[in-house]
């Protein structure tokens, strides 16, 4: 019995990359996941990945930010002390477009940055889970879970054949800590 | 996709021959990695003294109270706020190449992006704390915010353009903060992966466990985008809001409908020259001359041309505006700028906003490094000078002529102003100390599409128009990291 966790692919090159997962696909290996050192537009079409919902996340955000500080303005300065500024209206809608405009993009701002660290799991101090130190480097890594995926020979070679530089048989999921 | 073939009509944005992403990774961690040179401590040495000045300066005018500087009755705003709007413009460009060239797809902000949007944050800092002495008693600024208080509550009037203000310019600095740490993430996650003991646990913590993964990329780019979107009507929001402290006052050379775009425009133009001075500096001290090029400078000395010379048709506007208007007072304070004890400053001013940017439409200028060099820092004396003038010089003569005041500054005045330059450098220092100047990821993206050795490649392999093959190499031989010679022979 094999002890092999994951099948890691290394590409140098991001078309080559997609080549691989092509190659696997069609050869029905399920992709665990795909590591990058910078955005490759296309992957996540290709492995079924649904648009980020984070734009909607952010127009409800925005919607809070603007209406918070709108109705602070309004019971401040109409409900709790109107003031007399030359007999002008102490509703002055203008005067609080300023502020508004300003408190709808610091809450679509911070809401939408804090929902994505939440939704992907980042924080200060978060134990990196790094299957292959290099994806942050120069390499385009993709990784297969080798159980159930077997005969792991042909895995590698698959990937050998589309381009990978160099094919990893990692005993341990991560390989970032101890 | 990652390559597509660039139209060979374009100048490269990455030269050099094997430029491979490990060396991409090496160039810019360089400095991140090993100990500075001697270039760097010299600059360290120097600027840290100067934020000492700073820091007893500052203490000095908490622990007297604001009459150590040399305002007085009628001059009552002087080198503080010039400062302060001196400080709040040059930290608009890291926004408009980050979110407005973004948004406009120009691939060149890609190697530019992180050290302009840090020296974004350090002027900001800067300029707040310029807000915080000109009160006098610092603690102060607890009421311009509007949280309850024992005095009722007595709340801030949100019909102020001052208050509009704090808004702003916080907002403007938490959103740029943001910002800019959302995209050192994944160059964070570079570092911890290659270090090793107390500094992989270091970058451990600030990277919050970045991978790299596919999803963590697509909501990555979402983000990136929707900050570019909402970060471009901030920035023109902020220095908008700054130019209403002024403009919505009756102060003739302030009540002018013509400040917002004017302070915008002004922002930009000496954001840039700051963009220019620092990086024509770094570029060689920490050798990334292959990924800030030539095409990268000239294309910000165009910004420097453009925004330029919309700051000096807004000049003109003035003084038509003024004569046009028939009002006394106003037609006074615009020629008094000339004719006036403070002609010195007005000359400053327009000589060096507008005349000498206008060198740039030379391309001989545009190109030459130290010649860039000395006129982005002309650039930025002259908007001192702008500041100095918009504020000092129209606050100087009175409606009443027995308030006519000049204002000297002190020698506290001066100190806190090098001081702020002392400490924005401290900060820009340390900054390309431990974090990377140049953001690896959005680099390594046009590597296969914009680089010279693409271009390279797409000459060799052939069937391009010769007459434009010949036009991107003339392009290239104003690149001083670019070997000619090798073009000459192919």
């Amino acid at each position: 019995m094999s002890t092999t966790k994951y099948i890691l692919g290394l590409f140098a090159d991001p078309d080559e990359l997609m080549h691989g997962i092509d190659t696997l696909q069609k050869n029905s290996v399920p992709i665990y996941d795909v590591y990058t050192p910078m955005p490759i537009h296309g992957i996540e079409k290709k492995l079924g990945i649904k648009d980020s919902r984070l734009g909607y996340a952010a127009f409800m955000f925005g919607c809070l930010g603007g209406t918070t500080i709108f109705s602070m303005a309004y019971f401040m300065l109409v409900q709790d002390w109107p003031m007399n500024i030359g007999g002008k209206p102490a509703f002055a809608v203008p005067d609080f477009v300023p502020i508004t405009f300003e408190w709808t993009v610091l809450f679509t701002a911070f809401g939408m940055v804090l929902t994505f660290f939440y939704a992907t799991h980042l924080f200060p101090g978060r134990t990196p889970r790094v299957m292959e130190l290099r994806a942050t480097d120069d390499r385009f890594v993709i990784a297969i879970d080798a159980k159930g995926n077997i005969p792991h020979e042909d895995i590698t070679n698959l990937l050998k054949e589309s381009g990978a530089v160099e094919v990893k048989h990692n005993d341990r999921k991560y390989v970032s800590y101890e | 996709m990652a390559s597509h073939s660039e139209s060979i009509i374009r100048e490269p944005l990455i030269t050099g021959e094997n430029i491979t992403y490990a060396q991409i990774t090496n160039d810019v961690l360089r400095p991140v990695e090993n100990m500075p040179g001697k270039a760097w401590w010299i600059g360290f040495t120097v600027a840290s003294l100067g934020a000492c000045l700073w820091v007893f300066a500052i203490s000095y005018t908490f622990w007297n109270g604001l009459g150590a500087w040399g305002l007085n009755k009628t001059v009552g705003w002087a080198w503080d706020i010039t400062g302060f709007v001196w400080w709040v413009g040059i930290g608009h460009a890291g926004t408009l190449i980050s979110a407005i060239l973004l948004l406009f797809r120009q691939n060149w902000r890609n190697s530019i992006n992180r050290s302009a949007e840090a020296m974004t944050i350090f002027a900001v800092i800067c300029a707040a704390t310029y807000i915080l002495a000109h009160m006098g008693r610092p603690w102060m600024a607890l009421f311009s915010l509007p949280i309850p208080n024992q005095y009722g509550s007595l709340w801030v009037n949100f019909n102020s353009p001052l208050i509009w203000d704090v808004f702003a310019i916080s907002t403007y600095f938490s959103v740029s903060l943001v910002f800019w740490y959302t995209g050192l993430l994944p160059d964070l996650a570079t570092i911890r992966d290659r270090a090793t003991g107390i500094r992989q646990k270091i970058y451990s913590v600030l990277s919050f466990g970045w991978t790299g993964s596919v999803k963590t990329w697509q909501r990555f780019e979402t983000v990136c985008l929707i900050l570019a979107g909402i970060s471009t009507p901030l920035v023109l929001s902020v220095h908008t809001i700054v130019s209403m402290d002024f403009a919505t006052s009756l102060e003739p050379g302030w009540h002018t409908t013509i400040f917002p775009p004017y302070f915008v425009a002004g922002a930009i133009f000496s954001g840039f020259a700051m963009v220019q001075t620092l990086l024509l500096v770094t570029r060689k001290v920490l050798g990334l001359e292959n990924y800030i090029t030539m095409f990268h400078i000239e294309a910000m000395n165009k910004i420097i041309l453009l925004t330029g010379s919309i700051v000096g048709v807004a000049y003109l506007t003035e003084f038509f505006i003024a004569y046009y208007s028939a009002g006394e007072y106003e037609q006074y304070t615009f020629l008094n700028r000339f004719i006036g004890p403070y002609w010195w400053a007005g000359c400053m001013m327009y000589g060096c906003n507008v005349l000498m940017t206008q060198l740039m439409w030379f391309k001989k200028i545009r190109t030459n490094i130290p010649i860039s060099w000395v006129l982005s820092i002309v650039v930025n004396i002259g908007m001192w000078f702008e500041r100095f003038v918009i504020i000092v010089v129209s606050l100087h003569r009175d409606f009443v002529p027995s308030s006519w005041a000049m204002f000297y500054p002190t020698w506290v005045d001066v100190s806190v102003f090098i001081g702020s330059i002392g400490l924005f450098f401290t900060m820009f220092l340390l900054f390309i100390r431990v974090l990377p100047s140049i953001a690896m990821a959005e680099v390594k993206l046009i590597l296969k599409s914009s680089s010279e050795q693409a271009k390279k490649k797409l000459i060799a392999h052939g069937g391009l128009d010769s007459e434009q093959v010949e036009f991107y190499k003339e392009s290239l031989t104003s690149f001083d990291s670019v070997n000619i010679k090798d073009y000459k022979k192919a």
